[in-house]
């Protein structure tokens, strides 16, 4: 999901591997044994952690703008102070990302870079406006039930420093989607202008939150490598069908209607069948068309340049005190 | 960018007392007091520890995992260094 972006992986890439190297490999990972930062892998296996995990730690980071929007104006202080908490975790989340990309040898100033300048993807969800309070429930309920389908497998992949980052990350999540969760039970047992407005967040986020898994496996090219290497361990699709078959019935406790008027519970699977989903529409968000994309990297690119002040400052005061100590010795 | 890459330190924490500081990640900062405080930040959100140790990451000296036989097959083969490879007879009991 916070792939969405991968280009597809080169075979011809993977074929200049020395082949006695890459079967050992292969072996270790069929083994279920652990791939860590000084280990030999695959420069494709590399590339695609690196692109993975970056966009990964991006979406986190640009992730905290849709909620930052309502921190002013949540209703009450206790609202304010948990969704600041939730905010402080994703900041945190990006954190522990982007170090783990650091181990594939990869500069953090580099990682930043591709996110400023535009060249590096991030999540689509994270580029469709927040327009009420209402949308910090949704967004909690949905956006975060969504990572954590996709991040709990990630606990297990082949990169150690991933799989650890995943597992600190997985432990501070479910608090984002009950918090979430709880805001969507307080509107819903509300007046009726709160419980449609429920009814309004969950119409305009229900399509970008099930396109958050990527496209169909059969228009996923990247997959079959990824899963191969154990960096994956489920597929779009299957990881897309355990959330809406997850998430129907705690709309349905809520009393709001799923807007996929073809949305279907198959007997025969035991599963819940979508609908359509607007593929043209990802598309244009994940190229950077989407309602958002220019004022998220905009927002993003002015606190970077008003934060060099702050990082100049501290550079030259610890330049100024390795000095002065060396001057005392 | 006119700036210079911001030191890498490693972060251990000690979750309680008679347990011992574990890594649990690294993180950049410019100095050690600021380490410590992005280490507070970024990884006790939730009282998850009593002490944290922060250590430049180019103070590490790390052994090579292509000679990780070398250095460690040796202990494979003394068994002997094992209470298992003793036998004591059944008439004593545990030991």
């Amino acid at each position: 999901m916070y792939a969405q972006g991968l280009n597809s992986t080169d075979p011809a890439a993977v074929e200049a591997e020395d082949p006695d190297r890459l079967a050992a490999f292969q072996a270790r990972i069929d083994a279920e044994e652990k791939i860590e930062p000084n280990d030999w892998m695959p420069a494709q296996y590399r590339r695609t952690l690196v692109r993975q995990i970056s966009q990964h730690a991006h979406s986190e980071v640009i992730g905290m703008q849709p909620e930052g929007n309502w921190v002013t104006r949540a209703p009450t202080l206790a609202r304010k102070a948990q969704l600041l908490a939730k905010i402080q975790d994703e900041a945190g989340h990006g954190l522990y990302l982007y170090s783990a990309a650091e181990t594939l040898g990869v500069t953090r100033e580099a990682l930043y870079d591709q996110l400023l300048s535009g060249r590096a993807k991030y999540s689509s969800i994270f580029n469709y406006p927040t327009l009420n309070y209402a949308d910090m429930g949704a967004i909690g309920w949905l956006v975060d039930g969504a990572a954590i389908m996709n991040q709990i497998p990630l606990c297990r992949c082949s990169y150690g420093p991933y799989a650890r980052a995943m597992i600190l990350v997985c432990k501070e999540e479910s608090f984002h989607q009950r918090q979430g969760y709880a805001i969507m039970v307080a509107m819903c047992r509300g007046s009726a202008e709160q419980r449609a407005m429920a009814q309004d967040a969950l119409n305009r986020f229900w399509q970008p939150s099930i396109m958050m898994f990527g496209p169909h496996d059969s228009n996923s090219t990247h997959s079959e490598l990824s899963m191969k290497w154990k960096i994956k361990r489920f597929t779009n699709d299957g990881l897309r069908r355990k959330f809406i078959d997850a998430t129907v019935p705690q709309a349905h406790s809520l009393g709001l209607t799923i807007p996929d008027p073809d949305l279907r519970f198959n007997e025969a699977t035991g599963h819940w069948e979508h609908g359509a989903i607007d593929w043209d529409e990802f598309a244009r968000v994940l190229g950077g068309d989407g309602p958002c994309n220019r004022q998220r990297l905009k927002h993003r690119r002015a606190a970077e340049a008003e934060g060099a002040w702050v990082r100049e400052a501290a550079a030259a005061y610890a330049a100024k005190r390795r000095g002065a100590n060396e001057r005392a010795a | 960018m006119t700036e210079t890459a911001t030191p890498l330190w490693e972060v251990f924490v000690r979750p309680r007392n008679g347990l011992a500081h574990r890594h649990v990640g690294s993180l950049h900062a410019h100095d050690a007091m600021m380490a410590l405080q992005a280490a507070r930040d970024v990884y006790t959100r939730r009282g998850e520890t009593l002490s944290i140790w922060v250590v430049p990451s180019s103070a590490i000296v790390a052994s090579d995992p292509a000679e990780k036989d070398m250095m460690f097959e040796p202990t494979a083969t003394k068994i002997y260094r094992h209470p298992t490879f003793y036998d004591v007879p059944d008439d004593v009991g545990h030991m």
